[in-house]
C-alpha cells in the first residue's frame, strides 16, 4: 500500500454528551484520495466521530468536544473560522437520503446559491455534479420534478451530487446504503470508488462486504475507542487485536 | 370464532363513531342551509340593515368580521410564528423555556370572556383606544396568539433533524436552514393551525363584546377607530335580544349561513395554498 499524504485527521479526540463520554482519546488519520471505512457495533461512536469533523455538533448544547481536528494544516475548530466554510470543504451524505422538498435542480442549486456561486455558472455545475454522481441520464429530462418522487437509491445519489457540486475536499458518508436495496447499493459503491479520484472519502458502514469492496483503509471502533486501524485487507484478514477479528468475522455487532 | 368476530366489532365501533359525527354534522348543516338559504340574496350580503333589523342586509357585519379577522391575523401570525421559531429552533431546554411554554399552554386555556375583560382594561381604557375595531382586533389577536404558537411549534417539531442537517451540511447557516428549508416544509402544517385559529377567532363573541362590537352602527363600516358590527354578535342579538325574534329568525339563519361561508372560504384559501405546495414534495 502506498503511503498517501494525510488529508484529514483527529488527535486526542474526546466527546461528551452531557456527562456521558462517547469518544475516548481517539486518534485517526484519513489519507487523501482514499476511501476509509469506519466500522464497529452500533452505538460505538462512529457517527459522533464523523460529525465532529464537519462540526455538526455545534448546535447541540450538551455536546462537549476536545481534541485537534485538522484538514491538512487547517484547524477546523479555530476561532474565527466560519463553520459554513468548514462544511463547504467537508461535505456530508446521511444515512437516510434527505433531499430538500424542492425540485431536483433546486436541490443542487440551493447549496450553490448560499455559497455565492455566480448564477451563470450554476447550471453547468449542476449538470456536471449530476453526471459525476451517475444520475444525470435518469433525471436529465425532469430536472423540475420534486426530488422526493425519486427512488431511494436515486435520492441518495442526488444527495451525493448535492455534496459534490460544492467541490468539497472531503466527503463524509454515514451509512449511505443502509436503507437501500442491493442494486442501488451496488451503484453507490461504484460511484464511491470513482469519486475517490477527486475526493477523500470517509464512510461509516455496517456491511463488512461493503467495507472490503470499497475501502482502502479501515478503522475499527468499539465503545468509543479506536481499537485498530490499518489497510482494509489487514484488518479483515490479519487483525492484531482479537476484538477486531471477532467483529469482522461477525461474532458480535 | 372470536378471531372472526372481534375485528367486526372493532370495525363496527369505529364506523359507528364516524357515522355519528358525520350524522350530526350533516343535520346541523342541513338545518342551517334549509332555513338560511331562503334569506340569502345579493341584497342580503350587499346592503345595510333597515327597519330595525327586520329588513335589509348584513353588509356592515360581513365587512366587520372580515376586517376583524385580518387584524387578528396581522397581530397573531407574525408574532406567533416568530415566537414558535424561537422556542423550537433557538431556545435551549432550560427552566425559562419550560416556564414560557407552560404559560403559553395555560393561556390557550383561558376562557375568551377573560380576554374580553383584559382587552377592555388594556386597549380600550389603558391605551385609550376606545371601543373600536382596533381594540377588538388586538384582543382577538392576543387570544389567538397561543394557538398560533402551539400549532406552529408542533408543525416545526414534525420536521426531522435530517432535513435541517441537509441544509447545514451544504453550508447554510442556522437561519438560512430555517428560512429556506424548515419553514417551507412546515408551511402546510403551520397554515392549517393558523386557519383553524382564525376561523375560531372569526366566530368569537365574548372578546369583542366589551371592546368594540355594536348591534347597529350609523356610519359606514370599515373605520378602525370606530365601533363595528360583526357576524357572530349580530347572530346572537337577532336570535336572543331582538324585540321581534320570530320575525327576524330567517335573517338570523341567513347570518349564520354567511358566517359559515366566510369561515369556509378561509379554509378554502388554506387548502389551495397547501395544494400548491404539496405539488412540490
Ligand atoms: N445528540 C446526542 N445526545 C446524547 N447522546 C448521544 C447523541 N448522539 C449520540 N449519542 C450517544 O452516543 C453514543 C454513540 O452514538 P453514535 O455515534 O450515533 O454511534 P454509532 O454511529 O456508532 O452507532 C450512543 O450511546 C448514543 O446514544
Ligand atoms: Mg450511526
Amino acid at each position: 500500500m502506498t503511503n498517501k499524504p494525510i488529508k484529514l485527521s483527529g488527535s486526542s479526540v474526546n466527546v461528551w454528551f452531557g456527562s456521558k463520554q462517547v469518544l475516548k482519546n481517539i486518534n485517526v488519520e484519513f489519507p487523501r484520495n482514499q476511501v476509509t471505512a469506519l466500522i464497529g457495533p452500533s452505538g460505538c461512536g462512529k457517527s459522533t466521530l464523523l460529525r465532529s469533523f464537519n462540526r455538526m455538533h455545534d448546535l447541540s448544547p450538551d455536546a462537549r468536544i476536545e481534541g485537534e481536528f485538522l484538514l491538512e494544516q487547517q484547524n477546523l475548530y479555530e476561532k474565527g473560522l466560519s463553520v459554513t466554510e468548514v462544511r463547504r470543504r467537508i461535505g456530508m451524505v446521511f444515512q437516510k437520503a434527505n433531499p430538500f422538498p424542492k425540485s431536483i435542480y433546486e436541490n443542487i442549486n440551493y447549496g450553490l446559491k448560499i455559497n455565492d456561486v455566480p448564477k451563470n455558472e450554476r447550471s453547468e455545475i449542476i449538470e456536471n455534479a449530476l453526471k459525476e454522481s451517475y444520475i444525470w441520464d435518469e433525471v436529465k429530462d425532469e430536472l423540475q420534478k420534486p426530488a422526493t418522487r425519486l427512488s431511494g437509491g436515486q435520492q441518495q445519489r442526488l444527495c451525493i451530487a448535492r455534496a459534490v457540486a460544492l467541490r468539497p475536499e472531503v466527503i463524509l458518508m454515514d451509512e449511505p446504503c443502509s436503507a437501500l436495496d442491493p442494486l442501488s447499493t451496488l451503484k453507490i459503491e461504484e460511484l464511491i470508488v470513482k469519486l475517490k479520484k477527486d475526493y477523500t472519502i470517509v464512510i461509516v458502514t455496517h456491511n463488512m462486504q461493503q467495507a472490503q469492496r470499497i475501502a482502502d483503509k479501515t478503522v475499527f471502533m468499539y465503545l468509543g475507542e479506536v481499537i485498530e486501524a490499518g489497510d482494509t485487507h489487514t484488518i479483515f484478514h490479519n487483525p492484531k487485536n482479537e476484538l477486531t477479528g471477532n467483529y469482522v468475522k461477525g461474532h458480535f455487532g | 370464532m372470536m378471531r372472526k368476530i372481534t375485528p367486526v366489532i372493532e370495525w363496527g365501533t369505529l364506523l359507528l363513531s364516524t357515522g355519528m359525527v358525520c350524522f350530526f354534522m350533516v343535520v346541523i348543516l342541513w338545518d342551517l342551509i334549509s332555513k338560511g338559504a331562503p334569506s340569502l340574496s345579493w341584497e342580503f350580503v350587499s346592503t345595510l340593515p333597515r327597519a330595525g333589523m327586520t329588513k335589509g342586509g348584513i353588509l356592515p357585519a360581513i365587512i366587520g368580521t372580515v376586517l376583524l379577522t385580518m387584524i387578528t391575523a396581522l397581530v397573531s401570525v407574525p408574532f406567533g410564528i416568530s415566537c414558535a421559531i424561537y422556542l423550537n429552533e433557538y431556545a435551549t431546554d432550560n427552566w425559562l423555556t419550560r416556564t414560557i411554554r407552560a404559560s403559553i399552554r395555560n393561556l390557550s386555556g383561558v376562557p375568551s370572556i377573560i380576554y374580553g375583560l383584559f382587552g377592555l382594561a388594556l386597549f380600550v381604557q389603558g391605551l385609550q383606544m376606545g371601543t373600536s375595531m382596533l381594540s377588538a382586533g388586538f384582543t382577538l389577536g392576543l387570544l389567538s396568539l397561543p394557538y398560533v404558537i402551539i400549532t406552529t411549534e408542533e408543525a416545526l417539531r414534525r420536521i426531522p433533524a435530517s432535513t435541517r442537517e441537509a441544509a447545514l451540511a451544504v453550508g447554510a447557516t442556522q437561519f438560512e436552514s430555517i428560512r429556506d428549508v424548515v419553514m417551507p416544509t412546515a408551511l402546510p402544517g403551520i397554515l392549517t393551525g393558523v386557519v383553524l385559529t382564525l376561523s375560531r377567532a372569526a366566530g368569537e363573541t365574548a372578546p369583542i363584546l366589551f371592546t368594540g362590537v355594536a348591534f347597529y352602527i350609523n356610519n359606514p363600516a370599515g373605520f378602525l377607530n370606530q365601533e363595528f358590527m360583526a357576524l357572530p354578535y349580530h347572530l346572537y342579538m337577532l336570535s336572543t335580544q331582538h324585540q321581534a325574534i320570530e320575525q327576524v329568525r330567517p335573517l338570523a339563519y341567513g347570518t349564520a349561513l354567511v358566517l359559515i361561508i366566510v369561515v369556509f372560504l378561509l379554509n378554502l384559501t388554506a387548502f389551495y395554498i397547501r395544494y400548491k405546495h404539496s405539488k412540490n414534495d
